[in-house]
């Protein structure tokens, strides 16, 4: 039977945590020296019969409540603001991350990869390379959790959560559901590769040939019958779609909102919650008719044609 | 009828040391189901509140036993699932919220303050039929096939998702719900109303302090988790779509509303336990609680503070960044009242004349396990341990020590300090003693190993696991079986002392308090006359070098 102390360090963000971690269990210790050291010397020195002096105090309480109120919240403040300012730098992705798409349901992870690599429980990664994972669920509610990385991002339902890291150390790590998802909870669980740059570029090529993320959104784009009217002759009655991802988008309601994933998405699922300055609100609604995953791929596709130009409707 | 049977009670009352007492004031069994006594209610939601522990503990016991080997081998996934859910729901609203408030609080509270009953007897009564009706559909649930949401009943799971007797548990605590808030009631009117004259605010002891900051919390607090469950059940049976994105609602909704009530009532299980150690250290260090301002105020900012923090289970739910950080900081402020009370007991032993008797032994072992859970309560604030931390062991451990750690060792504490007012016998010194600290350590072993494991990276909820943490849940199910034998103990010893112990006199400790001016046990209605208070509470006599005290107390 093994003897682990702690865990596994394998990501940037590990290391911020875990020196938080150990400042923590300083100033447990600290305060439980405080705290228990005078207990134990005052059980042995003033129980009952022990000869010491019991004269009763006449001092102002009034500085020692200051003292130890406001040297705990001295160290809280301290402690706060570390914590969130890791925190803040382990929740918003940085920019030029390699991005990869994870749908959670009962009970397993799906992940597709931009190159149209697919696994299921099991993740594979480069190495040094900062990785931003879009996650949806088609279900309840689970969470990604690598603890060799530190990071946890619950995965809730109606919408797209974000989670980051970069990988430190090649190696094969747990990948858990964090959060309680039904019958078999437990048996949602996986394995993270994080593999040399060329292992990593050797496992992407075993799946060439298929289709790309985006191609695959290409496909669906047409069979879902989108391209009649978001692209060519056809948008004369909706938006055309090239060019479109990244960009702003002024509303009917005069607001005006990125087209982000988020965006794109609410407008293939909730087509009237947002709609486009000039445009009549005809599009149907495609809740229930299209999986996350084929959400992930029209995005995808959407994204490819971000630097095209609209054609213009004849 | 009634009025009228009061009214000559009242003209003829009992002698103190007469054998009249509560206990012997009827023996039927309708005697002790339509009784409007606090004490016997009281002692009514002790045995209720004892059944529902063994039970849950017995899931526990299953659990425990499952997870000594990594695979799933001893109950099925679906089976395990359905045990933790028992014994959280259990736990929390048929033991633990109702421990110290409804069965010593009940008891206790009258008496201390110097009145003869709660402000509304009937009303107590039905708080016990309300609790009792909840259970029973609790128990319709567990019988019929269980549950398998969590106690904490995320939806969409619970409200769409599990094929379980959701509704019938759901309406069991919905139903409890409304006893806890009947007994809040009780006890803000009790205490702001029927204090004896002279007993002013700031000579309250510190029981009744903590248990009407508790009142205020169990009366704002519950009615919002009756709104989230009934809203669960609406999406549940009628479809209507409040949490499941399907339904165009919002998962993250029910987070908010259940937090919202849930983690005021992790205050509602602690701070009464709070209350019962400040009244052991005092008694048993013969000595003023140092600092009684400061002490009972921390219990106001607790109450205040614990409604504004429920966002710090949701740091990692995708709720806003900005909203973590401002729950953050209001769960780092939260820690400081609690800080406080812990210096000011540890100051009060401080030139005391200190005993170590049963009652003092669990308040000791509450002060180490509760600071332990404070202090690991900072981790969990901290934003981002949190994100590594969260829905691990790691906040399985930092909740049982606040918990069991906390407020089982202060029910304990405080149902051996009052057990000679409540039984008139006194329990063996000895077996107590023994009890308190078997119970200490087995404790530690139970669960330290588990902040461990939680770092390390195990889930919570998880039937299997990964082989390389098994040598953490052997010892923490090694733990379990001792701690076993520190509840059985009392049970044995305690029955025991109602027939062969000891008796017991007013005041077997020499304590301060309204509540031991009375005979014990007290006649039905607590005092023949009434009190009338004209010193701050824990005035006892200087000590000597020796530490006995140097003038006669005037109760002895």
């Amino acid at each position: 039977m093994k003897f682990p102390f702690f865990p596994e360090q394998a990501s940037t963000s590990a290391q911020q945590v875990d020196s938080l971690y150990f400042v923590l269990i300083g100033i447990s210790v600290f305060f439980l020296a405080i705290i228990f050291l005078p207990m134990i010397y005052f059980l042995f020195k003033y129980r009952r019969g022990h000869r010491a002096n019991r004269a009763p105090l006449n001092i102002s309480t009034m500085r020692i409540e200051v003292t130890w109120t406001v040297i705990p919240l001295v160290l809280a403040m301290g402690l706060f603001a570390w914590g969130a300012k890791a925190y803040f730098e382990m929740e918003v992705p940085p920019a030029n991350a390699l991005d990869i798409d994870v749908v959670g349901k009962q009970w397993m992870w799906k992940i597709q990869h931009q190159e149209g690599n697919r696994e299921i429980n099991e993740l594979h990664i480069p190495l040094g390379r900062t990785v931003k994972l879009t996650m949806a669920s088609e279900d309840v509610i689970h969470s990604f959790y690598i603890p060799a990385f530190r990071v946890k991002q619950d995965v809730v339902p109606g919408r797209f959560v974000t989670e980051w890291f970069q990988p430190t150390k090649v190696g094969a790590y747990h990948l858990f559901c964090a959060e309680y998802c039904g019958a078999d909870h437990s048996k949602m669980i996986g394995t993270i590769y994080v593999m040399p740059l060329a292992d990593y570029q050797a496992w992407l090529n075993r799946g060439s040939g298929q289709d790309t993320l985006a191609q695959s959104g290409a496909r669906l784009f047409r069979e879902l019958g989108c391209s009649g009217c978001h692209i060519g002759p056809g948008t004369v009655r909706a938006p055309p779609l090239e060019g479109l991802y990244g960009k702003l988008v002024p509303l009917q309601t005069r607001e005006i909102v990125r087209a982000d994933d988020k965006y794109i998405r609410d407008s293939i699922l909730l087509p009237n919650s947002q709609i486009a300055a000039g445009y009549q609100p005809l599009m149907p609604t495609f809740q229930g008719h299209i999986s996350e995953e084929e959400l992930f791929q029209l995005i995808a596709y959407i994204k490819s044609i971000a630097n095209k130009e609209p054609e213009v409707a004849k | 009828m009634k009025e009228l049977a009061t009214t000559l009670e009242r003209e003829t009352p009992a002698l103190i040391g007469s054998d009249e007492n509560y206990l012997s004031a009827g023996h039927t069994l309708k005697s002790w189901l339509l009784t409007t006594d606090h004490k016997r209610i009281g002692l009514l939601y002790l045995f209720s509140i004892s059944f529902f522990f063994v039970i849950a503990a017995t899931a526990a016991a299953l659990m425990r036993a499952e997870l000594v080997t990594p695979q799933g081998d001893l109950v099925t996934s679906e089976t395990y699932n359905k045990l933790f859910t028992i014994h959280g729901v259990l736990m929390v609203w048929f033991f633990l919220i109702p421990s110290i408030p409804s069965v010593l609080g009940n008891f206790i509270i009258p008496m201390m303050i110097g009145a003869r009953d709660v402000a509304f007897p009937r009303l107590n009564l039905l708080s016990w039929y309300l609790f009792i009706g909840g259970g029973l559909f609790a128990l319709y649930a567990i019988v019929a096939g269980g549950v398998d949401t969590g106690w904490t009943f995320y939806a969409p799971l619970s409200s769409v998702y599990s094929n379980t007797h959701v509704v019938e548990m759901a309406t069991g605590i919905f139903i409890t719900g409304f006893s806890s808030i009947l007994t809040g009631l009780n006890f803000i009117i009790t205490i702001q109303k029927m204090r004896a004259p002279g007993l002013t605010w700031f000579r309250l002891p510190l029981f009744i302090w903590s248990m009407f900051a508790t009142s205020l919390i169990l009366v704002l607090a519950t009615p919002v988790l009756a709104i989230t469950l009934a809203l669960m059940v609406l999406e549940r049976v009628w479809g209507i779509g409040i949490f499941d994105p399907k339904l165009g609602g919002d998962p993250i909704l029910f987070q908010h509303l259940f937090w919202f009530y849930s983690h005021p009532a992790v205050y509602i299980m602690i701070l009464p336990g709070m209350g019962v150690i400040s009244e052991l250290i005092s008694c048993f260090s013969r000595k003023k609680i140092f600092g009684y301002k400061f002490v009972a105020f921390s219990s106001m900012a607790i109450a205040v503070l614990g409604f504004l923090v429920w966002g710090h289970h949701m740091f990692v739910s995708s709720q806003s960044i900005y909203a973590g950080m401002i729950f953050s900081i209001l769960s780092f402020l939260v820690a400081i009242p609690s800080a406080i009370k812990v210096f000011n007991w540890v100051a009060t032993l401080y030139r005391g004349s200190i005993s170590l008797d049963t009652p003092m032994l669990y308040a000791l072992g509450f002060i180490g396990l509760f600071t332990i859970g404070g202090l690991t309560g900072l981790f969990l604030a901290t934003l981002a341990v949190d994100v590594h931390v969260t829905d691990t062991y790691f906040v399985v451990a930092h909740f049982h020590y606040i918990m069991v750690g906390g407020m089982v060792s202060a029910f304990m504490g405080g149902l051996h300090y009052w057990w000679p007012k409540i039984t008139g016998r006194l329990y063996p010194e000895k077996l107590g003693q023994l009890a308190a600290i078997i119970m200490f350590f087995g404790f530690n072993l139970t669960f330290f190993p588990q902040f461990i494991l939680g770092y390390l990276g195990m889930p919570r909820r998880y039937h299997a696991y990964p082989p390389e943490f098994q040598i953490y849940q052997v010892l923490s199910t090694a733990g379990a079986s001792i701690l076993a034998i520190a509840y059985l103990l009392p049970v044995i010893y305690l029955i025991w002392s109602l027939k062969h112990g000891k008796k017991a006199g007013a005041n077997p400790w020499q304590a301060t308090g309204l509540e031991w001016k009375t005979s014990s046990p007290p006649p039905k209605h607590n005092f023949d006359e009434m009190p009338i208070v004209t010193e701050e509470a824990y005035e006892y006599p200087p000590l000597s070098d020796e530490g006995r005290e140097l003038e006669v107390s005037k109760d002895a």
